[in-house]
């Protein structure tokens, strides 16, 4: 029998995600809280932000905040939000507010959205806008004793040269001096009138993090201890450190300690030049340098208005899905060191990621700084031989080796028990934690950048999006194969359909003419959505750079994963969310 | 299915990796395996993990690899049209630097690490030369983009990974003489490039002759 679907009601055929719709409902509700609204972004009362964010999440749907940052307008700040309805998906609303220049604040979203947590700390860290109402305001990237925000326009680090590359001193009279020597390190930094650094102590004792439960009750009476994790640690990733409170061997709070590898690579940022951004992305991620470039191109090639030809857009695919593949297999790899099995799965692993890396680095010249992709195309061709042997992984070797993968180690009891019901994180919750990728979808929420809002040419493949059902350890291992599968199953279709052809649009040029505008351009990257927010005032640097890095915002959810599961369980839930440090501290 | 045939199954196929791993060297057993084993072993079609014992091996890179940027020179030539020979040195006499100053590397390179002086005719007039032109390779992050956007490929990616020293402010800041190399090394090593710009060269200059 057939099924008429019933006709939509009106209300879903305006576009719910455009600013202008959005303020008009507002307006209906809390009359006085819209300041603006453009057919950008909607700008809201500073006092009424959280009123505006409530209605928008419980009444239209907005339940996930993409991204959270800043810009320093040098007269006021601005503090930018990206608000997206899981289930409707498309571009996301941006909010905006604005803080006075002296000593600025705004409401925190936190009892609203948990996910604003660590990018609101990231925000008052960086740029000094104080959030009242946060649980726990306190820096996440410089330490304690920091002096100073290092976002803000008139922040000089050392080394300080000028305020935009090109440096004036490079040509035509460059004659070589070491940054050193110029400047030397203490002279630039800034301390706090009378900081004494043997008396100092970062100013608190207690942990303190959102949503800790007080210990559970035990007959015995124990005290709780506090062990840290690294950042010298062999299971911790790289430099990242756990603040872990215990109650003898249950788990009660854990709180990330970061920036062991903060470079500020967004103030780089807004140095650099637009296409001198795109090598230091590679170092974002450096697991998945490609997709990296991807996600930036797709920023600032939708600011600029370009498209890349056919047969770049099918490379530029092609070289995404072949890093999520290795993403993925990386990242099992090390999950299962993290449950003791050392090595020997994580080599099985990087054997492929090799050939995959070879790939790499015959069409870009290096294997994990690719720095492949141009504004409107890629940097050359692939090379003779690469279609064919991307083929071949692709049909052949790729294919085996997930199952085999797959059936070794999925299935192994031990992983099981492990595994099973382990830092469970329920779909509500995730979303609430703004956690994205595999992550999310292990969770049991269908939600994909690369279906919500199609970027390349993404709409033209067909693949499912995986979804876990109980959002624990096992699931998002499962949920990461059945990706490495739809990644190979989009490869092939890739592959057959790449056409011959241009790989750049227009004249390769080093001076990339950016137009004033502001745009929110973001790509599903093995880690999550990885999204970059730029600002364009029309000069040959972008004014803001801003990334919303998934690893990052992952760790913000890691206690609430934790908490109640056992010490040894922690290294395992950690390494379940896959973070990379050369992402997470920026 | 019966608790531990996933265990088993983990160790059998661990079992048939360690094996698969030592096949090739008992197929060549006494001796090392030799170059065509090597590459099979190094493809997309080998099997099991090996060794490569580098320094004594090593892996090609191949063509488009890049690191760190040297500049080309053509060398002077003999009477036979063939590179001269410094007896000194045993280098290739340097004919033409192939750089014109003109700066655009030092421009777009993302970390800023090319430093050029541009030289002057005694009058001083800028020239289309460098006196002087620096790389600091501490800093250069191997992007490339000196070696894309140079209009006069004068300035190509190396092949050159081995760069350890024992200090690194003297003898990482590379000069014009360190960074000088012929176009014979740089046909070797860039083969297909070399013929594509050979090829555009010789057809501009026929463009031009014909004017
Ligand atoms: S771009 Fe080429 S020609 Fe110009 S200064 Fe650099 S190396 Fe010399
Ligand atoms: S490779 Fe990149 S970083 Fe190195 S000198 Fe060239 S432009 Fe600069």
């Amino acid at each position: 029998m057939a099924v008429t679907p019933p006709p939509a009601p009106p209300e879903t055929r305006v576009n719910l995600n455009d600013p202008q719709v959005v303020a008009e409902k507002i307006k209906t509700t809390l009359p006085d809280a819209v300041e603006s609204v453009s057919a950008q972004a909607i700008v809201v009362q500073n006092d009424k932000l959280l009123e505006v964010a409530r209605y928008l999440h419980d009444s239209l749907g907005f339940d996930y905040l993409n991204n959270l940052t800043s810009v320093d307008w040098l007269d006021r700040f601005e503090v930018v939000y990206h608000l997206t309805a899981i289930r409707r998906g498309g571009t996301p609303l941006t909010l905006k507010v604005n803080a006075a220049r002296d000593n600025p604040t705004v409401p925190s979203l936190v009892p609203v959205y948990r996910g604003a947590d660590c990018q609101e700390r990231e925000v008052y860290d960086l740029m000094g806008v104080r959030f009242t109402g946060h649980p726990n305001l306190r820096r996440i990237l410089m330490w304690d004793g920091f002096e100073g925000y290092p976002l803000r326009k008139d922040y000089k680090e050392p080394y300080y040269e000028e305020d935009h590359k090109p440096f004036g001193t490079r040509w035509d009279q460059g004659h070589h001096v070491i940054a050193e020597d110029r400047n030397p390190w203490h002279d630039n930094v800034k301390y706090p009138g009378n900081f004494d650094a043997l008396a100092f102590k970062p100013p608190r004792d207690e942990i303190r993090t959102i949503g800790v439960e007080q210990a559970v009750a035990t007959k015995l009476r124990t005290d709780k201890i506090i062990l840290n994790f690294g950042p010298q640690h062999p299971s911790t990733h790289g430099v990242l450190r756990l603040r872990a409170t215990l109650d003898g061997e249950t788990v009660v709070a854990v709180e990330p300690v970061l920036g062991y590898l903060h470079r500020n690579h967004e103030k780089i940022g807004e140095r650099n030049t637009y296409l001198g951004n795109m090598p230091f992305t590679d170092r974002l991620d450096y697991f998945t340098s490609m997709a990296n470039n991807l996600a930036y191109a797709v920023g600032v090639e939708k600011l600029m208005g370009i498209k890349p030809p056919e047969r770049a857009e099918y490379i530029r695919v092609i070289m995404a899905e072949l890093t999520r593949w290795l993403g993925h297999a990386v990242a099992v790899g090390f999950l299962y060191n993290e449950l003791g099995a050392f090595y020997t799965p994580l080599i099985y692993g990087l054997e492929e990621r090799e050939l995959i890396l070879d790939l790499f680095e015959a069409a870009s010249g290096s294997r994990m700084m690719c720095n492949y992709v141009r504004f409107g195309g890629v940097a050359r061709d692939v090379p003779a031989g690469f279609l064919d042997k991307c083929q071949y992984l692709v049909d052949e070797r790729l294919p085996r080796k997930t199952d085999e993968l797959e059936s070794y180690l999925v299935k192994n009891e031990l992983f099981l028990a492990r595994a099973r019901n382990v830092g469970v994180l329920p779909g509500d919750v995730a979303i609430n934690y703004s956690a994205a990728g595999p992550v999310l979808r292990a969770s049991g929420v269908k939600y994909d950048v690369r279906r919500a809002e199609p970027y390349s040419i993404y709409d033209r493949f067909e693949f499912e999006i995986p979804t876990g059902t109980v959002g624990d350890v096992y699931d998002r291992i499962v949920v990461r194969f059945a990706e490495m599968r739809q990644s190979l199953r989009i490869l092939k279709q890739a592959l057959k359909g790449i056409p011959a052809g241009e790989i750049m649009t227009g004249k390769k040029n080093y001076q990339v003419r950016v137009p004033k505008g502001e745009v929110y351009g973001r790509a599903e990257n093995p880690k999550g959505e990885l999204g970059f927010y730029l600002v364009s005032d029309g000069s040959p640097n972008p004014y803001r750079y801003h990334v919303r890095s998934p690893s990052f915002i992952h760790l913000g959810a890691l206690n609430e994963m934790s908490a109640g599961y056992k010490i040894a369980d922690l290294i395992v839930i950690q390494g379940s969310i896959d973070v990379v440090m050369g992402e997470v501290d920026r | 299915m019966a608790f531990g045939l996933g265990l088993l199954n983990g160790l059998r196929y661990t079992l048939s990796r360690v094996l698969k791993t030592y096949a090739g060297d008992f197929r060549h057993l006494g001796r090392r395996y030799d170059a065509k084993e090597f590459a099979r072993r190094q493809s997309v079609r080998g099997d099991g993990i090996i060794t490569v014992q580098y320094p004594e091996e090593k892996l090609a890179v191949p063509e488009n690899f890049r690191y760190i940027p040297f500049l080309v020179y053509e060398p002077a030539l003999d009477e036979n049209g063939k590179p001269k020979i410094d007896p000194a040195t045993g280098k290739q006499v340097i004919g033409i630097e192939r750089c014109t100053a003109c700066g655009i590397c030092a421009k777009v390179c993302p970390p800023q690490c090319i430093w050029i002086v541009r030289a002057t005719t005694p009058e001083g007039k800028p020239k289309p030369k460098p006196a002087e032109f620096y790389i600091d390779i501490d800093v250069c992050m191997n992007c490339g983009y000196c070696a894309e956007f140079c209009p006069f490929d004068a300035i190509k990616m190396d092949h050159d990974y081995e760069l350890a020293n024992y200090e690194r402010h003297v003898s990482h800041i590379y000069d014009m003489p360190t960074l000088l190399k012929s176009t014979t090394y740089y046909a070797k090593i860039h083969p297909l490039d070399w013929e594509q710009e050979e090829a555009a060269r010789k057809a501009k200059e026929a463009a031009k002759a014909k004017k």
